[in-house]
């Protein structure tokens, strides 16, 4: 049976589109609020990433920081990205969900107990920043046979050899890491240069669904129709920060802005 | 959990990097496989070429002035009338502190890596200065992240950076000290690793990371070996080598050449900053049985809350101001090879009163806390006990703490 993961690139093909993966941190910057985000912009978004936070990240830049100490500072426990999809899960509208965050909340919730939990309330698949290949093998298993896509990272640091064994060992997502950089990163690639890495490695197994992150934003979007799927994160996490700033709703503030972002992709 | 002998600790590891089955690891964003795996390729590499050692030894005899000095505290142990007390006086080297062992370590490595920039992590300030002053040396640019809580308490060695060309980026989030110094370096190294080369400054992060810096301050050590046998003709039997512990680079550099010895003969013994008297918080991850964590690259014994966030920490001393702790030393501890006590600011303080009054030393805050557990523990201890502390860093970085808490600084 395919995964909720699938069938979402599967639609956004037939519309001969790339699919629109937005990320915010859950909590951010309340759970309430955080939630209501999610069930706005799921009109326009294929899937949604859900951040859980750390106050030790060493890959985001300053916009998931500020987002990420923002959640914490309100007082937001692990706990609660479970309750977060749990309820988001219940609209209407819901899309499939991929949390992301770093191993030691992972480690520190127990793996078992953590994908467990991520099944119960319908997490459809994990991003763990800093478990990569092959450490995360057991990880990544575990995940499978629970029904959650484990997603890989692939970075322009990453060789051939080395791409084609994460492949081989991936589920039915991988992620592309568009350049040298924290997220949120300005595009200091051009997006030609993306693209032609972006389809070397696709053609490593043309089957497997590949997006790629980091630097994407409204100005940059248009570039990269062609990938399967493309993510959005740092600057809707500034966005919740302007808004916040502005003493405007970040809900109303983020459908806006992935509205905005659907549209250039389509 | 079982130390092998006759093979450096440092080297201990599995093939992912873990020690004892779960300290280390290598836990790091995708991009920096890479860079990891071609510094690893070029640590193997030359840590085995003669003339990379030769080259080493040479920096190390001329540039930092090794060996340093050993030296009986006679005052000290005649005030306190039991167990002789020495000093090894690592804060001899150029510099004032061991830091420097590992900088030059990275700044070759850097060169042969065919990169002209070097980056690293802050917290005394200490790897800062040295990092500054062996990048000048070398001829690369160097960035040094400081929190900006420690730039306040440490003047004296950003003065210092400065005057060496490098730049200090002040790192504003979470609690303004090493913690987050670290992660900003790895995420600066995370964007430019295609460039740049990243020395971390202590004992800590990914595995790569732990065995360049043990293998760099193991020259404290090999010194001692030779100092002790000059002094009383073998290693004594009665021997207690007391570092403090932040990350532990200058304890592992104190005690590596010590760890086959029968833990009768050589005790080990480390010393966390225990913080405030009369605060909850600490930077003693150790001592005070801390969870197992992931932080910077590593899995070790972590202040943490239940949630897994890193906890705020506290202490008088910046340099040993980490939640977390190098997995060889969680290695050293599981093991039952090496004892980790704490001692509070307030002890710290005190030792660094006591022992200035009695001797011509000034050790830093940081080897103040060792300083404090000899000092409790030298009056129980008859005369046969040789009781060696590492002073591994000059108290000037200091002077405005001190003086804040002591009224003057003694220099």
């Amino acid at each position: 049976m395919k995964s909720q993961i699938s069938l979402a690139f599967q639609k956004c093909k037939k519309e001969n589109r790339p699919a629109l993966l937005t990320y915010t941190v859950a909590g951010d910057n309340s759970k309430k609020k955080s939630l209501e985000i999610l069930k706005s912009i799921s009109n326009h978004a294929d899937i949604l990433e859900i951040g859980f936070p750390h106050n030790a990240p060493t890959a985001d830049g300053a916009q998931i920081q500020n987002s990420s100490y923002r959640a914490l500072k309100n007082g937001f426990k692990l706990k609660d990205v479970f309750q977060i999809v749990k309820n988001y899960k219940k609209s209407k509208n819901a899309k499939p969900c991929i949390l992301m965050g770093y191993y030691q909340m992972v480690y520190r919730y127990g793996e078992r107990k953590f994908v467990k939990e991520c099944r119960k309330v319908g997490v459809n698949g994990l991003i763990v920043v800093d478990l990569p290949w092959p450490d995360n093998k057991k990880f990544s298993k575990l995940c499978k046979k629970n029904s959650i896509t484990f997603v890989q990272l692939l970075s322009p640091t990453t060789s051939k050899e080395r791409m084609k064994k994460i492949i081989k060992d991936s589920h039915d997502l991988n992620y592309f890491i568009s350049m040298l950089s924290t997220t949120g990163g300005k595009l200091k690639v051009s997006p030609k240069k993306i693209l032609e890495n972006y389809n070397k490695i696709k053609k490593i197994n043309k089957s497997k669904n590949m997006v790629i992150g980091f630097g994407i934003t409204n100005k940059t979007i248009g570039s990269f129709k062609k990938a399967d799927g493309l993510v959005v994160g740092s600057a809707l996490c500034k966005g919740i920060s302007d808004s916040i700033k502005n003493r405007q709703n970040p809900v109303i503030k983020l459908n806006k802005m992935v509205k905005a972002l659907r549209r250039k992709i389509v | 959990m079982k130390i092998k002998k006759g093979i450096p600790l440092i080297d201990q590891h599995d093939k992912n990097g873990f020690y004892g089955g779960k300290f280390g690891g290598n836990y790091v964003a995708e991009t920096l496989k890479k860079p990891i795996d071609d510094l690893t390729k070029l640590f193997e590499k030359y840590r085995k070429d003669k003339n990379f050692i030769k080259e080493r030894d040479d920096l190390y005899e001329n540039y930092i002035g090794t060996p340093t000095r050993f030296i009986k505290l006679q005052n000290l142990t005649d005030h306190l009338g039991g167990a002789q007390i020495y000093a090894k006086m690592v804060s001899d080297c150029r510099g004032g502190a061991h830091k420097c062992y590992n900088a030059i370590t990275h700044a070759m490595l850097c060169k042969r890596a065919k990169k002209k920039y070097i980056c690293t992590d802050t917290g005394a300030g200490y790897n800062g200065k040295m990092f500054s002053m062996v990048a000048k040396k070398f001829g690369l640019g160097c960035k040094v992240f400081m929190g900006t809580r420690d730039i306040e308490r440490q003047k004296p060695n950003c003065d210092a950076m400065k005057k060496n060309g490098a730049e200090i980026v002040p790192v504003n989030s979470g609690s303004k000290t090493l913690v987050d110094a670290v992660s900003e370096c790895i995420r600066y190294w995370v964007s430019n690793c295609d460039k740049v080369h990243m020395g971390i400054g202590s004992l800590v992060g990914p595995n790569i990371f732990v065995k360049i810096c043990g293998f760099s301050t193991a020259q404290i050590s090999r010194e001692l070996v030779v100092q002790l046998e000059e002094e009383f003709g073998e290693i004594p039997n009665k021997l207690k080598l007391i570092n403090c512990v932040g990350g532990g680079s200058s304890a592992y550099g104190f005690w590596s050449e010590f760890i086959d010895h029968n833990k009768n003969q050589v005790e080990l013994i480390g010393v966390e900053a225990g913080g405030p008297k009369n605060s909850k918080l600490h930077a003693a991850p150790l001592s005070k049985n801390s969870k197992i964590g992931i932080l910077h690259g590593a899995a070790a014994y972590c202040v943490q809350n239940s949630d897994g966030q890193i906890n705020e920490t506290e202490s008088i001393s910046s340099g040993l101001d980490y939640p977390s702790v190098s997995p060889i030393h969680c290695f050293l501890k599981d093991s039952g090879r090496a004892k980790y006590v704490s001692a509070t600011d307030e002890a710290a303080l005190d030792a660094f009163k006591l022992v200035t009054e009695l001797e011509e030393i000034s050790p830093s805050l940081e080897p103040a806390h060792a300083f404090a557990e000899a000092i409790k523990i030298a009056p129980k201890l008859d005369d046969s006990n040789i009781i060696v502390v590492d002073s591994c860093g000059d108290s000037l970085k200091d002077k405005d703490i001190i003086k804040k808490h002591l009224g003057s600084y003694p220099r």
